[in-house]
């Protein structure tokens, strides 16, 4: 390496080095292809988390000096009735959608495969269209349904019968709604994932099953099934931390309400951190959270390797 | 299919065939476009309410169609919420970081393809997947205060700059640059060419599909992005549609003719993306394994 070539350029051709391989080494065209992303990385990822590492240990507010407070933040933390709402809300939204998310993707993206359906791809736009909503309007779209005293549920709900639900008021149905209106917007992403899968899954399979004598499900479920494994590992794995991090949708749709029964734990952070200025607890928050998502990620990539071994 | 039909067990008449077939085409088919229609309608009855008058909306019994259309919501939209002034501030924002996140995805994902035995750069790549689990969300306070060390808060660079790196990005361009042979970048660098002329005149064309999803699934991105500008952004001003459209819902009296009409114009230029690349759009092939 000549001291002379501090730019990305390359001498032209290969150049023998005593002591090298017969290939050159390129140095610099690396750093200098991914150096941006490499700043960006520091300044983005690197440093923030840092922070917010350090910042769990002390009592910052985010203006002026602070102290380290050990682990104060976190004994606080666990004794804090409003962040154990706030986590175990964030789980049982993700137990209830990622599930729901799963089936209705693959359910989906089964039909939109099979030979026997048809209009499939005029389906399949409708079903990729919530992709293009943002979660904000699609918190919009489903309030809107979903309104209690003029929605459109409600509405029908009355007309057949029944008494109108409480869609805003009641903790538990408005979880069901953020539910409903996740697994909605959801669906497109994964449902492409699957397709891919599915269309992957060699045709001879099928066949040579149908001429032993099996039947529809028993194909789906021992061979479309073990066969897109690695896939359903994905969207598993991403629906989950999505979950996770749900927040803007939320926001839209009820605001965390009623009250703040339905607060997640990214509206937890974002409350502390910058509604109550307490950057050192809301760090600390930060922090369980991002041992939650190594956790899933972990636990999954954990199972999934005992599965394929 | 001839070595099939002879190998079945059970020979049936052609008849017969058809009839079983249409037996399973029907269930599957009428159960698909239940779903779909599932899924359609919670979008159908927002855009219908949107051209209702505000008198119209809360009158009971609701009809499905709007029984005396109206786009006043649309124009109080644009009079009133100043909806122009949003709806440029997010494209400005969307298109320059589409425009930097594939430039940079691509320089780095090619670095972290054709580079590999460099130990830093496999290293690299394992930091870019780690993002994934540090996002954004995650780390809201700190990020903020980097924000405003730098400088960037109330900015446009603030919008721009720190969602330029995407995991998603640099790995559909890592894993398309893995597939296109090793021997093209050799014999380019026998040819004489340099390392950065390879990139920019051989690679970078040859992975115009790419370029052309990453763009679309960026724009959407930026386009619906809502933790990014809600901690970069606080003069009104400065606002982008998703924002914008929080403080409707979030004022004590929603204003719901103006919030429904806001919202269907704030999905118009996706949906015009999405109408003209829906090939790149729903390339199955390309999306698999990716996700912001």
């Amino acid at each position: 390496m000549t001291a002379t070539a501090i730019d990305t350029e390359r001498p032209a051709g290969p150049r023998q080095r005593p002591g090298k391989g017969r290939r050159p080494k390129y140095r610099l065209a690396p750093l200098g292809l991914a150096g941006l992303s490499i700043v960006l990385f520091a300044v983005f990822f690197v440093w923030p988390g840092s922070l917010g590492l350090i910042y769990s240990f002390t009592d910052y507010t985010g203006i002026g000096t602070y102290d380290f407070i050990g682990l104060a933040n976190y004994e606080k933390l666990f004794g804090d009735p409003t962040f154990y709402q706030a986590l175990t809300r964030s789980l049982l939204f993700a137990a209830f959608s990622v599930p729901l998310m799963y089936v209705m993707s693959l359910t989906v993206a089964s039909l939109l495969v099979s030979n026997h359906a048809k209009g499939k791809s005029a389906a399949k736009v409708v079903f990729f269209f919530p992709w293009l909503i943002s979660p904000i309007v699609a918190g919009v779209i489903w309030r809107w349904m979903f309104g209690e005293s003029f929605g459109f549920v409600n509405y029908v709900v009355s007309t057949l019968g029944g008494d109108p639900l409480a869609w805003q008021t009641d903790p538990d149905l408005a979880l069901m709604v953020v539910v409903m209106a996740a697994t909605w917007g959801g669906t497109a992403f994964n449902m492409l994932i699957f397709i891919a899968a599915l269309k992957n899954v060699p045709r001879a399979y099928y066949e040579a099953a149908e001429i032993d004598g099996a039947n529809a499900w028993q194909r789906f479920r021992h061979i479309t099934l073990p066969s897109i494994a690695p896939t359903s590992f994905l969207v598993v794995l991403l629906s989950s931390l999505g979950a996770m991090k749900e927040f803007a949708m939320v926001q839209a749709l009820n605001g965390g309400g009623p009250g703040t029964s339905n607060v997640f734990l990214i509206q937890y952070i974002y409350e502390t951190g910058f509604k109550r200025a307490d950057i050192g607890y809301a760090s600390a928050v930060s922090m369980i959270l991002l041992v939650i998502l190594l956790t899933i990620a972990l636990l999954q990539m954990w199972v999934n390797r005992r599965r394929a071994s | 299919m001839s070595t099939l039909t002879t190998a079945a067990p059970k020979p049936r008449t052609r008849k017969a065939r058809k009839a079983k077939e249409l037996g399973s085409s029907i269930p599957l088919t009428a159960f698909l476009w239940l779903l779909a229609a599932v899924y359609a309608f919670p979008m159908l009855w927002f855009l219908l309410s949107s051209f209702k008058p505000g008198s119209e909306l809360f009158q009971y019994p609701l009809s499905f169609f709007p029984e005396d259309p109206t786009v006043a919501g649309f124009e109080k939209a644009w009079d009133r919420f100043d909806f122009m002034l949003y709806f440029s501030n997010t494209l400005a924002v969307a298109l320059t970081t589409t425009v930097l996140t594939v430039m940079a995805s691509a320089m780095t994902g090619y670095a972290l393809a054709k580079y590999r035995e460099q130990r830093w750069v496999r290293i690299f790549f394992i930091c870019i997947l780690a993002t994934t689990m540090l996002p954004t969300e995650v780390i809201l306070s700190p990020t903020f205060l980097v924000i405003r060390d730098l400088g960037m808060y109330d900015s446009f660079a603030g919008l721009v700059v720190p969602s330029i790196l995407t995991a998603t990005g640099v790995f559909m361009f890592r894993q398309f640059f893995l597939s296109v042979p090793d021997d093209i970048v050799e014999a380019a660098r026998i040819d004489g060419a340099r390392e950065t002329g390879i990139f920019f005149r051989i690679m970078l064309p040859m992975s115009r599909p790419i370029i052309m999803t990453l763009a679309i699934f960026s724009f959407q991105w930026r386009w619906n992005d809502y933790v990014w500008p809600l901690i970069v952004v606080g003069d009104e001003r400065k606002f982008t549609l998703q924002i914008a459209l929080r403080s409707i819902v979030g004022a004590e009296n929603i204003d719901w003719p103006l919030l429904l009409a806001a919202s269907v114009m704030s999905i118009l230029p996706l949906v015009l993306i999405f109408i003209v690349f829906q090939k790149y759009v729903m390339n199955e092939d390309i999306n698999a394994g990716l996700k912001d």
